[in-house]
């Protein structure tokens, strides 16, 4: 189970932020094609930082931690993931808090 | 170049794109700012844990070496302009009236 350890940490993000939706009614999920065109520039600039910085040895991956599934460049899918995962929580963090505030 | 230089440039990367690109002004707001600590929780705990377990191990000299919940002090500064290119990038967007009308308002 441990090579299952960093999606376990984005599945506990996403837990931590998507009741936001039903919830607090954000309409984040329901605006996807903005969603969409969110996460995409995010991924190509934070995507390639990560690039950079692994060809760099800035920082790597554990192995034995990731589900060995490597992408392009040797990043593990988790990062593609984490690209993913940490806009829409950002985003749905956003707007829950705009949304409480404008109350 | 560090990690260190890089995390820095990411900030001013991503505060030319919030102030002078987009224009969104997100950190001159007091939504951004109500908004930040919440998704910095969360990020000092997932990150806590990815660093503290090993998942991602950094090169000591790529960093300053100060830690704050196992996390290199860089990658709150990453976090930093990831979160805030995103938001703006969301902001932008609605601004444009991609999806749900979203109008400006004022800060």
């Amino acid at each position: 189970m441990r090579h299952l350890t960093y999606l376990a940490v984005l599945g506990g993000c996403l837990v931590g932020a998507l009741w936001l939706e039903p919830v607090l009614r954000v309409g984040v999920l329901r605006r996807w094609r903005r969603l969409l065109l969110t996460v995409v520039p995010v991924v190509v600039v934070f995507g390639a930082w990560d690039l950079a910085a692994v060809a760099a040895h800035h920082w790597h991956y554990d192995r034995a931690q990731t589900t060995g599934i490597l992408l392009p460049g040797r990043l593990p899918l988790e990062e593609l993931l984490f690209f993913l995962v940490v806009p829409v929580c950002a985003v749905l963090g956003y707007e829950a808090v705009r949304k409480v505030l404008r109350r | 170049m560090t990690y260190t230089v890089a995390a820095a440039l990411g900030v001013v990367g991503a505060l030319l794109l919030d102030l002078a690109i987009l224009r969104t002004r997100l950190v001159a707001g007091l939504v951004f700012w109500a908004a930040y600590p919440i998704v910095l929780a969360g990020q000092l705990v997932s990150n806590g844990v990815l660093t503290g377990r090993g998942v991602v191990r950094y090169a000591p000299d790529a960093i300053l070496g100060l830690r704050i919940v196992h996390a290199p002090v860089e990658d709150l500064a990453f976090g930093f302009a990831l979160v805030l290119t995103a938001l703006s990038v969301w902001v932008w967007l609605g601004r444009r009236g991609i999806d749900a009308p979203d109008p400006p308002r004022p800060r």
